[in-house]
C-alpha cells in the first residue's frame, strides 16, 4: 500500500510522463501506471492484429466448399489460434489493462494504482503467457478450438498442454490486475469522491475486476484438469474410467460466460464516457448504469448452462438457465436506453468516438437481442453450434468490445499522447468498420439459420454464396481497422498538439494536462462533484477540484 | 402469429419469412411451430435494434451543437419515471413470453411421444451408425417411416458429437458413456442431411449422413430386405461392419439380441444404460458364461454381484465395486473369483468405453436380484443354460429376426438394392397398411406402419 499522495506545490511544474525519463530501460522497469498502460496497449493491439490475420486466414479458406489455401488440420489450428488469441490475448485484457490501467488513477484523483509493482508484474506475466501460448502454437499447435472441450481435448493428436499452460499464466495476469483495480477503487479515491459520484468507466472496471478475481481460478482449474487429462490420461473427463464428459463444459462455462462480461463491461464504461462527453450533458440515469453493471456482474455467474441446452441437461435446468439469461439481457437493455436517452436535448458534437458509439449501439442491441433469442430454448436447439452463434458473439465481441476499444483509442488518444489525430480519416475509418462488420457477420446469421455448423473446414456448396459475402466483408473490415490504427500511428508522431481537454469533457481525467505529468495531479484534487455535471464551466470544475 | 389469416395466406406468409431468413424446409412436425417463434423473436429484434439506432441518429441531428458548447443548467429529464418502469417491465414481459413459449416447445422437443420407434445412433470419428431394435443397422443413412415419431437414442464411441438435422430443427449431443434422446416425426418422404455440430477432429466437417424418410410400406420392404445394404454418404469412407456383426459370426452365442420389450423394462428406465448394457453383454458373448438370475454357470452370476464381497482365489476378498468390475473385464486374471477357472479372455480393446460403462450399469442394476450364493465347490463348465427367467429370457439364442415372411414376397426394386430408394417417385407395389407379417409363433400380424417386432412367445 502506498502512502497517501503527497501534495505537490502548485508552482512546481512536472514534465509529462512520456518526457520525464527516456531510454528503453526506463519503460521496461517503470512502475508508472500510465507507462504500463501504454505498454499493455501496444501489446494487446499487436495481439489484435495477429488475431485478425488468423481470422482472415480462416475466412479466406472458407471461400470455397473444399480446400482453398490450407488443409483441414491447419484450418482447425488456425481457428483455434484465432479464438485463443482474440479471447485471452486481446478481449479479456484489452480495455482493463490498457485504458483501465492508464485512466483508473486519473479518474479517481490518485497518483498511481494501489500496487505499482504488482502492475508491472502483471504485464510481464502477460508477456510470458503470450510467449508460451504462441510457442506452443508454433511448435505443435492445437485444434480443439478456444473451448478445449473434453474428451476431444484429452485425445486430440495435437499438443494442447503448452497452450493451456500459457492461458493459465495469462489468467494470473488477469487476477493481478483485477486485485489491483479493486484495491485502488476502494482505497485510493481522492478526497470527496463518493461511490455515487465515481466515473462510470471506474464502475465497469471495478465490476470487471470482481468477475476476473472470482471466475479466473475456475478457468485455471478447468484447464489444469484437461491438461492433466491429456498429458497423463487421468481420465477425469473420460467415461471409460468413470469420468464425466459433460463436467468440463460446466466448469469451463462457469468461467467463460462471466468472461463474456469481462470482455463487454469495460466497453460499456467507455461508451458511457463517450456519450456524455460528446452530448455535453449528464447521463440520463447514472444509478441505472451503475446498478446494472453490478447486476450483470452478479447474474452473469448464473447463466452458464445456456451454452449446453443440447448436451442432455434436464429440462428443468434448461428452464432455469433460460430465465436467468433473460435477466442479464434486461440489465443490458437498461444501459442501452440510458445511453440513447442521454442524447436527448444534449449539445452534441459529432467526432470519431461518437461514430463508434453509433456502431456500438446498433451492433450491441442487435447482438444482445439475438442473445435473448438464443436463450429461448427451443430456438437454441437449431442455432447452437451453428454460424448463428458465431455471428451473435461476434456482434457482441467485435461489434461491442472492439468498437468500444477503437472508440476509447480515439477518445483518450489526446489524453495519452497529447496529440490530435486526423478527424476526417478517423470518421471514414469508423464508418468503414461498421459497414465491413455488418457485411462480415450479418450473412453469418443467415448461414446459421440455414444450418451451417461452426468449425467446418468443408461445407455443402449451398452455403457458399453467404460465405463469400462474409469473407469479402472481413477483408473490408481488416482494411478499415488498419486505416483507423494507421491514422492514430501517424498522429503519434505528426499529429497537432492537443489542448488539455480537447473534447470539453467534465471527466476527472481531463482536469490534468494532456499528457499527464508523472504524478498525475499537481496537487491531490478534491472530487466532491459529479464528472458528468455540465452545468459548470470547465474553469469552475478546475477551481472546485483545486480547492481544499 | 398470423392466426387471423386464412390457412393459405398463413402458409404464404410462413413461406415468405422462411425464405427471407434462409431457413431450410420445415420437414418435421415440430419445425413450423419453432419457426413461427423464430419469426416473432427475430422481427422484434430487428425492429428494436433499428428503432434504437434511428432514434439515436434523429436526436444527434436534432440536438447537434450549434456554435460553441456552453455550460447550462441540466436539461429536463428525458422521460417521466413511470415511462422508464413501463419500458423495463414491458421488455421483461416480452422476454418472459419468449422464454415461456420457447420452454414449452423445448419440453416438447425433449420428450418423445409414447408410440415412438426407437433407433440407436452411435457416433464415432467420423461417421454415424444407426441400429434398429430388430437387428438391422446402417451406416450414414437412417431409414425411417413417415407418419410415426422416431426416437433416436444417441451415444458416442469416442468424443462428443452432435446429431443435427437442419430440416427438422433438432440437434442433440452424442456423448460417450451415456445415452441422450431426441425425436422427430417426418410427414413426407424425402432425404434430409445429417450434420455433426460439435467439433470432433479433422473429419468433423465431413461427418455427414442423411435421414431417408420412406413411406411405411417402403420402409417395411427395406426392413425385410435385411441389413446387408448400406448406404455410404458420398464421403469415400468404407463402411464398418454393422454393429450386429461385431461379436463375430463364429461365436455360437447370439450375435445380436432383440432388446427387451417395453413390458419388461418400464418406460422410465428405457433411456438408461442398463438396456444398453444388456445389449452389449449379449453381443459380446458375456452372457454365454455369466447369468443374470443367479444360476451358477461358467462364470459367476451377475445377480447380487455389485458391492458384494467376492472371495478371491488367493484367499483375500474384494468388494465388487465399479473398479473391480471394470478390471475384471479388462484384466480378468488379475483377481480370480474363488471357485472359478481363469478362462475369461481380456476384453481390453474389444469393449468400447460406453459399452464397458453400460455393462457395469447392468451389473449394478442386478444388485437386488436374489440368487448370489456361495460359488460352487468346483468349476462347472457344463452347467445347463439358465432357465428362462424374467430377464434372461430375452437372451436365449433365437433366430435373429422374427421377420421371416413378408407377403407378398416380391423382390426389392433395383434402386433399393443400391440402397437409395427414391421415395415417392416409384409406384408403390404394396398398398400401405396391408403388410402381413408372420411371426415365429405362426400368428399373422397386420402392420399399418412399420416396426414389426412381434412378441416371441416363450
Amino acid at each position: 500500500m502506498s502512502a497517501p499522495a503527497e501534495v505537490l506545490s502548485e508552482s512546481q511544474e512536472e514534465p509529462d510522463y512520456l518526457a520525464v525519463e527516456s531510454g528503453i530501460w526506463s519503460w521496461l522497469n517503470t512502475r508508472d501506471h500510465k507507462r504500463i498502460g501504454v505498454m499493455f496497449l501496444a501489446a494487446v493491439t499487436g495481439m489484435f492484429l495477429l488475431g485478425g490475420v488468423f481470422a482472415l486466414a480462416v475466412r479466406t479458406e472458407l471461400l470455397t466448399p473444399n480446400r482453398t489455401i490450407m488443409d483441414a488440420t491447419t484450418y482447425d489450428r488456425m481457428f483455434t489460434l484465432h479464438g485463443v488469441t482474440m479471447v485471452w490475448l486481446f478481449l479479456v485484457p484489452s480495455i482493463p489493462t490498457s485504458f483501465g490501467n492508464f485512466l483508473l488513477p486519473l479518474q479517481l484523483g490518485a497518483r498511481d494504482l494501489a500496487f505499482p509493482k504488482l502492475n508491472l508484474m502483471s504485464f510481464y506475466t502477460f508477456v510470458l503467457g503470450a510467449l508460451i501460448t504462441f510457442g506452443g502454437m508454433l511448435a505443435g499447435g492445437t485444434d480443439t478450438g478456444w473451448t478445449f472441450y473434453a474428451p476431444y481435448a484429452d485425445s486430440t493428436p495435437t499438443d494442447v498442454v503448452p497452450v493451456i499452460i500459457g492461458i493459465f499464466i495469462l489468467g494470473m495476469s488477469s487476477i493481478f490486475s483485477g486485485i489491483n483495480f479493486i484495491a485502488t477503487t476502494h482505497l485510493m479515491r481522492a478526497r470527496g469522491l463518493r461511490w455515487r459520484n465515481m466515473p462510470l468507466f471506474v464502475w465497469t472496471i471495478y465490476g470487471t475486476s470482481v468477475i476476473m478475481v472470482l471466475a479466473t481460478p475456475v478457468l485455471a482449474m478447468a484447464l489444469a484438469l484437461v491438461g492433466l487429462d491429456h498429458a497423463l490420461q487421468l481420465g477425469i473427463f473420460d467415461p471409460a474410467v468413470g469420468g464425466d464428459p459433460v463436467l468440463f463444459q460446466h466448469i469451463f462455462w462457469f468461467y467463460s460466460h462471466p468472461a463474456v462480461y469481462i470482455m463487454i463491461l469495460p466497453g460499456m464504461g467507455v461508451i458511457s464516457e463517450v456519450v456524455t462527453t460528446f452530448a455535453h450533458r449528464r447521463l440520463s440515469s447514472y444509478v441505472a448504469v451503475a446498478v446494472s453493471t453490478l447486476g450483470i456482474a452478479f447474474v452473469g455467474f448464473l447463466t452458464w448452462g445456456h451454452h449446453m441446452f443440447v448436451s442432455g441437461m434436464s429440462t428443468f435446468d434448461a428452464g432455469v438457465f433460460g430465465i436467468m439469461s433473460m435477466f442479464v439481457a434486461i440489465f443490458s437493455a437498461i444501459k442501452v436506453f440510458t445511453w440513447t436517452g442521454t442524447l436527448y436535448r444534449g449539445q452534441i458534437v459529432v467526432r470519431t468516438p461518437l461514430i463508434y458509439f453509433f456502431g456500438f449501439l446498433f451492433l450491441f442491441v442487435f447482438g444482445g437481442m439475438t442473445g435473448v433469442a438464443l436463450a429461448t430454448q427451443s430456438l437454441d436447439v437449431h442455432w447452437t453450434d451453428t454460424y448463428f452463434v458465431v455471428a451473435h458473439f461476434h456482434f457482441i465481441m467485435v461489434g461491442g468490445s472492439v468498437t468500444a476499444f477503437l472508440a476509447a483509442a480515439h477518445y483518450w488518444f489526446p489524453k495519452m499522447f497529447g496529440r490530435l489525430y486526423n478527424e476526417r480519416f478517423g470518421m471514414l475509418a469508423a464508418t468503414a468498420v461498421f459497414i465491413g462488420f455488418v457485411l462480415t457477420f450479418f450473412p453469418q446469421f443467415l448461414l446459421g439459420n440455414m444450418g451451417m455448423p461452426r468449425r467446418y473446414y468443408a461445407y455443402p456448396p449451398r452455403f457458399q454464396f453467404l460465405h463469400v459475402l462474409s469473407t469479402g466483408g472481413a477483408w473490408l473490415l481488416a482494411g478499415a481497422v488498419l486505416l483507423a490504427l494507421g491514422n492514430l500511428l501517424v498522429a503519434l508522431r505528426w499529429g497537432r498538439r492537443s489542448p488539455a481537454n480537447p473534447w470539453h469533457s467534465r471527466g476527472f481525467e481531463w482536469l490534468t494536462p494532456s499528457p499527464p505529468p508523472k504524478h498525475n495531479f499537481a496537487a491531490t484534487p478534491v472530487l466532491d462533484f459529479s464528472p458528468y455535471d455540465y452545468s459548470m464551466t470547465e474553469e469552475e470544475a478546475r477551481e472546485r477540484a483545486a480547492s481544499r | 402469429m398470423n392466426l387471423h389469416l386464412g390457412p393459405s395466406r398463413q402458409a404464404a406468409v410462413n413461406e415468405l419469412f422462411r425464405r427471407m431468413l434462409f431457413l431450410p424446409p420445415q420437414s418435421s412436425t415440430m419445425a413450423s411451430d419453432l419457426d413461427h417463434l423464430h419469426y416473432f423473436v427475430i422481427s422484434t429484434t430487428m425492429a428494436g435494434a433499428t428503432m434504437v439506432g434511428l432514434l439515436a441518429l434523429y436526436w444527434v441531428f436534432k440536438y447537434r451543437a450549434r456554435g460553441e458548447v456552453t455550460a447550462r443548467s441540466e436539461p429536463a429529464p428525458t422521460s417521466p419515471p413511470w415511462f422508464e418502469w413501463l419500458l423495463g417491465a414491458g421488455l421483461l414481459g416480452l422476454f418472459c413470453l419468449w422464454w415461456l413459449i420457447g420452454y414449452m416447445q423445448y419440453v416438447r422437443l425433449r420428450v418423445p411421444p409414447a408410440n415412438s420407434l426407437d433407433v440407436y445412433v452411435t457416433a464415432k470419428q467420423w461417421m454415424w451408425k444407426f441400429a434398429y431394435p430388430d437387428g438391422q443397422s446402417s451406416v450414414a443413412s437412417l431409414y425411417v417411416p413417415t407418419g410415426r415419431p422416431i426416437r433416436v437414442l444417441l451415444t458416442s464411441r469416442d468424443v462428443i458429437h452432435s446429431f443435427f438435422v437442419p430440416d427438422f430443427r433438432i440437434k442433440q449431443d452424442a456423448l460417450p458413456g451415456r445415452y441422450t434422446v431426441a425425436w422427430f416425426e417426418v410427414s413426407q418422404p424425402g432425404t434430409h442431411q445429417v450434420l455433426c455440430a460439435e467439433f470432433c477432429g479433422s473429419g468433423h466437417s465431413i461427418m455427414r449422413g442423411q435421414v431417408v424418410a420412406l413411406d411405411p410400406a417402403d420402409y417395411a420392404r427395406w426392413l425385410a430386405a435385411g441389413s446387408g445394404e448400406q448406404v455410404v454418404g458420398g464421403l469415400g469412407e468404407q463402411p464398418e461392419p454393422p454393429l450386429a456383426q461385431v461379436g463375430g459370426p463364429s461365436l455360437p452365442g447370439p450375435a445380436t439380441v432383440e432388446p427387451a420389450s417395453e413390458e419388461e423394462f418400464p418406460r422410465a428406465q428405457m433411456v438408461n444404460l442398463v438396456r444398453v448394457g444388456t445389449q452389449a453383454a449379449a453381443q459380446q458373448g458375456c452372457l454365454r458364461c455369466h447369468t443374470l438370475d443367479g444360476t451358477p454357470h461358467i462364470g459367476p452370476t451377475w445377480a447380487g454381484m455389485y458391492l458384494s464381497r467376492v472371495p478371491l482365489a488367493t484367499g483375500e476378498t474384494v468388494v465388487a465395486d465399479e473398479a473391480y468390475l471394470t478390471e475384471s473385464m479388462m484384466d480378468p486374471t488379475a483377481k480370480i473369483h474363488a471357485g472359478y477357472a481363469p478362462v475369461m479372455p481380456s476384453y481390453h480393446g474389444l469393449l468400447a468405453a460406453p459399452e464397458t460403462a453400460a455393462i457395469v450399469e447392468l451389473i449394478k442394476s442386478l444388485r437386488d436380484v436374489p440368487g448370489r450364493t456361495e460359488p460352487p465347490a468346483e468349476p462347472n463348465p457344463r452347467a445347463p443354460a439358465a432357465p428362462a427367467g424374467a430377464i434372461g429370457r430375452a437372451y436365449q439364442p433365437e433366430p435373429v429376426l422374427p421377420l421371416q415372411q413378408v407377403t407378398p414376397p416380391k423382390p426389392s426394386p433395383p434402386a433399393e438394392q443400391q440402397g437409395l430408394p427414391p421415395p415417392g417417385l416409384q409406384p408403390n407395389p404394396l398398398p400401405a397398411g396391408s403388410i402381413h407379417i408372420t411371426g415365429p409363433d405362426g400368428r399373422r400380424h397386420t402392420v399399418p406402419s412399420a416396426v414389426p417386432v412381434p412378441e416371441a412367445t416363450p
